[in-house]
């Protein structure tokens, strides 16, 4: 049996472009190009790694690629499927809109189910939601180990082991498979698609399904199953302009000047 | 009243600045009720009775240690069934958004991240949050079962607010998944005598234009002058010169103090997005174009070689 690997992607609104909010104050994905999040690449290499490694050692593995989003989110899934992941589903349906992190986290759920996994790879957060909650609310769903803000992880014997990094001490984890890991910017750059991996993507298999194909209501999910509201968005004032001056031999001072009146000092 | 319940954030019992900043939040929407688990849990306590605490619940059972996440949610699951609280206050982490995810969704409740203030509301509490890299405010209320709520470093006084902080032993039945991930081995990171980073009144950060881990030394004097913790931008870190617990940015610490000096950085939106919301920024960069000067309150163009070692000598002189 093929060792399968699931790897969570997100389409995101390009953080360089003037990203903001729609009438209905969900984000406006309209306006701003999207991509494929920069952190969820890390999760695709690490997938199609252990891939690798797999195979190398004459074991069958498979990357699958999901997204949760709208049309537009099948760019994402071309860009992880041109690095080299083997299939793809997308899960789109309109009702889907205004989701939230709680709902979207049961739809990952349900279909990771449907595609089977043995092992669930997502990125340390969204860039656009950035609220990084995402996998340890999958697992918590799926029942199985959360292994998560690795930023080093290896995959063997029917575990997967790695180091997390957090504030007060950096950590060894290990867990037994089926697992749901998600990894961080520190855990490798991620491969730049070959032109060869861009044509062969265009012939890989991209799946659709739809909220029905996951047994989900569609109140359980979009705005109105939302379990947060937001009642408010404004744009933040801009910062009135600062004062800037030139060094000519003085900066330190000037600086040190503010900073006295600023009572910084 | 309502009883509010407030996770506590603590090394070995010495409860983290963030906590007691959650404590002035939860005081403005009920009897802070605080959870504090792990070794030295009891030991908390009196810090958290003059901080407003009215309850203490605390349980130190060795899974709570040797096991990631899942048996903290067990715990805090069994303190707000006990307690039946209006609300649920994190200080926020790594670890804290990940347990107050797990339990928002066991007690089928909303959840919100990084709230930078929370306030009573008509309809429960409302939170703030900056988002897009701070270009926007919101706010946002949970609209189903109990908010779930974890709250940025800095973004509310220390105050005191003497209360009873009664000590009561939490009983705690581990799930079945508590023993998932363990923690086969942990390697506390090593202080550095400053401030911690996202905790700090006055961050003094370098970029690219520090130009080598030896020229870190600049920075750090500063930082030393006034009492700041030291950052970085992500190019200084990618290039080895300073550790990636230092890194501020979207996938470092997102930091809020009331002064943050950037040196040699360009200021990239990702930076940006883990300092935007400081009161005062400073900025240091030799070209009058970098974004950074955009939302600098006071900027000097010039070579940080020139002007960092000059501020931080006048400092000195000027403190006698
Ligand atoms: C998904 C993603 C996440 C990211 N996360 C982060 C993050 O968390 N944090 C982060 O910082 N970045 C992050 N980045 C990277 C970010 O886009 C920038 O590349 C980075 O912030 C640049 O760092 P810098 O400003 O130090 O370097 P540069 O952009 O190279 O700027 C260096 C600056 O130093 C100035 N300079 C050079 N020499 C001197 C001198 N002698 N005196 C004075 N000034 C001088 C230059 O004029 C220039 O403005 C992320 C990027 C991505 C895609
Ligand atoms: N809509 C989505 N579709 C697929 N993966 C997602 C989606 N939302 C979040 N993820 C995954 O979960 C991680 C954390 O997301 P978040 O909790 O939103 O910060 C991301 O890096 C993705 O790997």
């Amino acid at each position: 049996m093929s060792f399968k690997i699931v790897a969570l992607v997100k389409y995101v609104p390009d953080a360089t472009g003037d990203r903001h909010f729609a009438d209905d104050l969900t984000v406006d994905r309209d306006d701003v190009d999207g991509l494929l999040s920069e952190l969820d690449e890390y999760a695709v290499e690490q997938a199609l790694q252990i891939a690798e490694g797999r195979r190398q050692g004459g074991d069958d593995a498979e990357v699958t690629v999901l997204t949760v989003g709208p049309e537009d989110a099948k760019d994402a899934l071309r860009k992880a499927l041109s690095m080299g992941a083997d299939k793809a589903v997308h899960v789109e349906d309109d009702d889907l809109h205004g989701t939230d992190a709680i709902g979207t986290s049961l739809v990952l759920a349900k279909a990771i189910e449907k595609a089977g996994y043995d092992v669930v790879i997502s990125g340390m957060a969204s860039t656009d939601g950035t609220m990084g909650i995402v996998p340890a609310l999958v697992a918590e769903r799926l029942g199985v180990p959360q292994v998560t803000l690795l930023s080093e992880i290896a995959v063997e014997d029917g575990k997967v082991t790695g180091r997390r990094d957090g504030d007060a001490a950096s950590e060894q984890l290990e867990a037994s498979l089926p697992a749901v890991v998600s990894v961080t910017d520190q855990s490798g750059e991620a491969r730049y698609p070959s032109f060869k991996g861009i044509m062969a993507a265009k012939k890989k298999p991209v799946e659709s399904w739809d909220l029905s194909d996951l047994d989900i209501e569609a109140e359980e999910v979009g705005l109105e199953g939302a379990y947060t509201k937001v009642e408010s968005a404004d744009a933040r004032p801009a910062r009135t302009a600062g004062t800037i001056v030139k060094d000519e031999g003085e900066g330190g001072k000037q600086l040190a000047a503010f900073l006295a009146g600023q009572k910084f000092i | 009243m309502a009883e509010v319940l407030v996770y506590v954030d603590h090394v070995d019992g010495a409860v983290r600045k963030p906590t007691l900043e959650v404590l002035t939040l939860a005081r403005r929407i009920g009897e802070p009720v605080a959870v504090a688990l792990g070794a030295g849990a009891a030991a908390t306590a009196a810090t958290l009775a003059e901080h407003g605490a009215v309850k203490v619940l605390t349980n130190e059972a060795a899974e709570l240690a040797d096991y990631l996440v899942v048996p903290k949610v067990d715990a805090l699951q069994a303190a707000y069934e006990q307690v039946s609280p209006a609300a649920v206050l994190l200080p926020t982490s790594a670890d804290a958004k990940e347990i107050a995810a797990r339990l928002a969704l066991r007690i089928d409740s909303g959840i919100i991240t990084d709230a930078v203030d929370v306030e009573a509301g008509a309809d429960g509490p409302v939170a703030t949050q900056s988002v897009f890299a701070a270009s926007f405010t919101t706010r946002s209320v949970v609209a189903k079962g109990t908010p779930v709520i974890t709250v940025k470093p800095n973004s509310a006084p220390v105050e005191a607010a003497p209360a009873a902080g009664s000590v009561e032993e939490l009983s705690v039945t581990f799930s079945a998944l508590a023993t998932g991930t363990k923690v086969v081995s942990r390697t506390p990171r090593q202080s550095t005598g400053r401030p911690e980073l996202t905790e700090a009144a006055i961050v003094v950060s370098g970029g690219r234009g520090v130009n080598g881990a030896e020229n870190f030394g600049i920075i750090e004097a500063l930082a030393d002058e006034l009492g700041a913790a030291v950052g970085a931008s992500r190019a200084a870190v990618d290039a080895g010169w300073y550790p990636h617990t230092n890194q501020v940015g979207q996938t470092g610490k997102s930091v809020s103090p009331q002064l943050y000096i950037a040196n040699g950085i360009s200021g990239a939106i990702q930076h940006r997005a883990g300092m935007q919301t400081s009161k005062t920024i400073v900025a240091v960069n030799k070209d009058a174009e970098a974004p950074i000067f955009e939302l600098a309150d006071y900027g000097v163009v010039g070579d940080l070689f020139q002007v960092v070692p000059q501020l931080t000598e006048e400092i000195k002189a000027r403190k006698g």
